[in-house]
């Protein structure tokens, strides 16, 4: 037989005295890593979610410790709504930038994703896959992040997985989020709806958090701070459907190839062109700057806390009002408009007087010499 | 920002383009090169060509380093990544030019290879003190602009005796590039490297006819709007020579696209007057003799390669640079034996046409096709400065007629 | 080809290094190629490197030129 150190076998029944409950040491965070162990499934990795995860996201749901989590939706007088899930996969480096971390940015990335579908959103589940070795003290700091922004969004992590794998297999930590919530009836917002004569939106300054990521590499690190924008966006898309009913055609987040992407792909799948004023276009100096000094442009940078909102152009000003009058909105700007085009081009009128395609990212946008 | 934002103020932008236009001769075609990458990207990208009159075109010369590197040289990187298990660093620019295999070095960083970008050579350097057991070798290409900085890097490597630090030079000079331009239909002076052979590629895209030799044609050019950056540095005597011996007018440019229109203008003014002067735009930054502390930096470290392969123009003799003897400790190509295999465009591809100026990205049946930034096949289409990519980018919505946009989008 | 850009020097370091400044933000650099640059100077800035100073005065002649109000009359040829 063998023998279970932490659950000896009960005294033979004529010996005295009680068996003594075994001692489990806590984690140490200052100084603990990740072991094998932790993905295992076993006591180990119950010790991780009780002292680690679970104070950090702490809800009711999560804290049932269940396998899944069974979730009430809420209804809406109108009628049945429809699901909506979305999920994404976070593998930022560093993972630690000024303005936020894995742990908020996955949580606001799944959020908006819900979010940019008209839908309010209402629980995540998060999966982490550790690398052998990654401080304690780290993961409890995303963890915490992740809680706070997860608090702060009134979106639970209700239900998550922990795997590790060997040391070198990983890039510290990956963390994947899917979102699920509910978009009310007749409600349609989609990149498909776009139409020629609507009007371009963007709700802040672009190129933001690519810029602040980027700058943390040791060879382009600034000594000017410049942080990410990393936002849940709810509350703002809450206000401008409420100011716009019924004429908010697209949402979407500029996230990984920026506004520029973005709008391409929108055009591509509406059938139209596009045509923006560049003078239009927020972007704050120093990101400009930053994006001078290593020959980015920034409509190709990712942003994490802004959107594009494309709108019938009788709610234009309506809308536009709505985002301003929002923290995060406060720096929304009317960029261009939806065209006829069959080639579906995004064209720019540039603030020198000229006229340029504003074309997909090809490839990685890297810094470069010429 | 300061001495940037002003040059490129778009209602003076009109102004020049007035004067331009109100300066032409109308039934003369203008036929101007923009010698530099840069300013290739310039006018794409804030559509100077729309401000200037139908009658002055515009032609995108060579000088852009990734365009004009060989696959060879590439291929050479990709070698001392994979077979020499060394830590290659190299500026972002290169990392996609396909080279042979239909590899390039980030397709050779997906295969094991320790190939890491960095944004200066100092930061190569750094590598190598950070990495002791490893050896760091710096891909270094640039015209003379991106030169001193390289030099400066081989000067305290060999001040701190570091062991695991080398450079494979790739630099380029400029004014062998624009005698190449000049000299038009003369073949290609001088022998072709020692050891090369035209290797038949293993690549099947690649395999094809050497493309260049002894074929080249230049476009009549009258004029050139000289490099910004690279004069900087060499200064605006250098182009006398070529004002004069071949009767061209040369105005210096600065990078902003301010710069490029008053350039025009005076290339428009030099050609109507019959002139053929060295004319400097950038005075702001340029000077006759240009920086005389970068330039002994350079001579300190660098001597001029017997003959060196130009992609697009051939070899040319005296054209490139390699370390000299007292430095030769921090050479790649020695300290590893690298032996230079010269590999031929694929047939299909017009960079070498399109570089020289006597063909038109539109020109290449490849382009827009088979070839774009996500799939390219010649380095004009990697960089983001060449003709090809530039046009691509920015301006290939003028080759289709456009349907009208609707009322509300017209400004 | 070669992305250069002005910008402020603020600060001399040692070991021929500098911070510049550049709408709003702060870089270190190398000013190995052009020692003779001063806090309040413009250098312009390639790879890391100051590779030329900057002449204030030029700068504001250029300026000038594109803004010349009289168009130079063209001389129209036969």
């Amino acid at each position: 037989m063998r023998v279970d150190h932490d659950n000896p076998p009960p005294n033979p029944p004529n010996q005295a005295s009680a068996v003594k409950k075994t001692y489990t040491r806590p984690l140490d965070i200052r100084h603990g890593r990740i072991d094998m162990g932790h993905g295992a499934g076993g006591k180990a990795a119950a010790q991780l979610i009780e002292e680690l995860f679970l104070p950090a996201l702490d809800n009711p749901f999560l804290r049932q410790g269940d396998d899944g989590a069974a979730l009430p939706l809420p209804v809406f007088p109108e009628g049945p709504g429809q699901l909506v899930m979305a999920t994404d996969g976070h593998v930022v480096s560093p993972i630690f930038f000024p303005g936020g971390d894995l742990g908020c940015l996955a949580v606001h990335g799944t959020v908006n994703d819900v979010v940019m579908m008209g839908a309010k959103p209402l629980y995540l589940s998060a999966s982490f896959i550790i690398e052998e070795g990654y401080p304690l003290v780290d993961l409890q700091r995303i963890v915490q992040s992740m809680g706070v922004a997860a608090r702060e969004a009134g979106v639970p992590v209700v239900t998550g997985d922990t795997k590790v794998v060997e040391q070198g297999k990983g890039d510290g930590v990956f963390i994947s989020t899917t979102g699920v919530g509910l978009l009310p009836p007749g409600v349609s917002v989609s990149g498909r709806n776009a139409r020629p004569g609507d009007v371009i939106l963007v709700s802040g300054t672009i190129g933001d958090h690519g810029v602040a990521v980027l700058s943390q590499r040791e060879s382009l690190a600034f000594e000017t701070t410049i942080e990410s924008d990393t936002a849940a966006l709810h509350t703002l898309v809450a206000d401008l459907m409420a100011a716009a009913p019924g004429a908010v055609r697209v949402l979407r987040d500029p996230t990984r190839g920026g506004l520029a992407t973005t709008l391409n792909e929108i055009a591509r799948q509406s059938g139209v062109g596009m045509r923006l004023q560049e003078a239009a276009i927020p972007v704050k100096p120093q990101v400009d700057a930053a994006c001078e000094l290593l020959g980015l442009d920034p409509l190709y940078v990712a942003n994490e806390g802004k959107l594009i909102a494309i709108v019938a152009p009788e709610a234009a000003e309506a809308a536009l009002a709505a985002l301003r009058a929002h923290p995060l909105g406060a720096g929304a700007a009317r960029i261009g408009e939806v065209t006829t085009d069959p080639h579906h081009f995004v064209q720019m009128d540039t603030r020198f007087g000229g006229r340029r395609v504003v074309d997909w990212l090809s490839g990685e946008q890297l810094p470069r010499i010429c | 920002m300061k001495y940037i934002d002003e040059f490129r103020d778009g209602a003076l932008a009109k102004h020049i383009a007035e004067r331009i236009a109100a300066e032409v001769k109308p039934d003369h075609h203008y036929r101007f090169m923009e010698f530099c990458g840069g300013h290739t990207h310039a006018i794409s990208r804030y559509g100077v060509l729309e401000l200037l009159p139908p009658n002055v075109r515009m032609i995108h010369g060579p000088g852009c380093p990734v365009c004009v590197l060989p696959i060879g040289r590439v291929d050479l990187a990709i070698e001392l990544a994979l077979q020499h298990d060394v830590i290659l660093c190299t500026y972002g620019d290169t990392l996609r030019v396909p080279a042979s295999g239909g590899l390039s070095l980030t397709k050779a960083k997906a295969r094991g290879g320790d190939i890491r970008m960095v944004y200066s050579a100092g930061d190569a350097l750094q590598m190598a003190r950070d990495n002791p057991e490893k050896q760091v070798v710096f891909f270094a290409i640039g015209f003379e602009t991106t030169t001193p900085p390289t030099a400066l890097v081989i000067r305290d490597a060999a001040r701190e005796g570091l062991k695991n630090f080398s450079v494979m030079c790739s630099h380029v000079l400029t004014p062998p590039a624009i005698r190449a331009i000049l000299d038009g239909g003369r073949p290609s002076a001088g022998p072709p490297p020692a050891g090369s052979a035209p290797s038949g590629g293993s690549d099947p895209c690649e395999a094809g006819e050497r493309g260049g030799h002894g074929s080249h044609e230049t476009a009549e050019i009258e004029g050139f709007v000289g490099p910004a950056h690279v004069s900087v540095v060499i200064g605006s005597d250098p182009y006398a020579k070529f004002a004069q011996e071949y009767q061209k007018p040369v105005v210096i440019a600065g990078f902003e696209p301010l710069d490029v229109l008053q350039a025009i203008l005076m290339l428009v003014r030099q050609v109507n007057e019959g002139r053929a002067e060295v004319e400097n735009e950038f005075t702001r930054a340029v000077t006759p003799h240009g920086n005389l502390n970068a330039q002994a930096v350079m001579d300190d470290v660098f001597e001029l390669r017997e003959a060196f392969e130009w992609r697009g123009l051939g070899t040319m003799p005296h054209s490139a640079l390699q370390i000299r003897e007292k430095y030769r400790e921090y050479d790649a190509e020695a300290r590893f034996n690298l032996g230079y295999r010269s590999v031929p465009d694929n047939k299909a591809c017009e960079c070498g046409a399109i570089l020289r100026g006597v063909k038109e990205p539109r020109d290449c049946k490849i382009f827009g096709t088979v070839c774009t930034p996500e799939n390219p096949i010649g380095s004009c289409m990697v960089s983001s400065e060449g003709a090809c990519a530039a046009h691509y980018t920015y301006g290939r919505f003028r080759d289709i007629p456009v349907v009208a946009a609707t009322e509300g989008a017209e400004a | 080809m070669c992305l250069a850009i002005p910008a402020l020097l603020v600060e001399k370091r040692a070991h021929d290094q500098a911070l510049v400044e550049l709408g709003g933000i702060r870089k270190p650099i190398s000013i190995a190629l052009v020692p003779e640059a001063n806090v309040g100077d413009y250098v312009i800035v390639h790879v890391g490197h100051a590779i030329g100073l900057l002449d204030p005065e030029e700068a504001q002649k250029t300026l000038a030129l594109f803004a010349e109000m009289q168009s130079r009359t063209a001389e129209v040829q036969p």
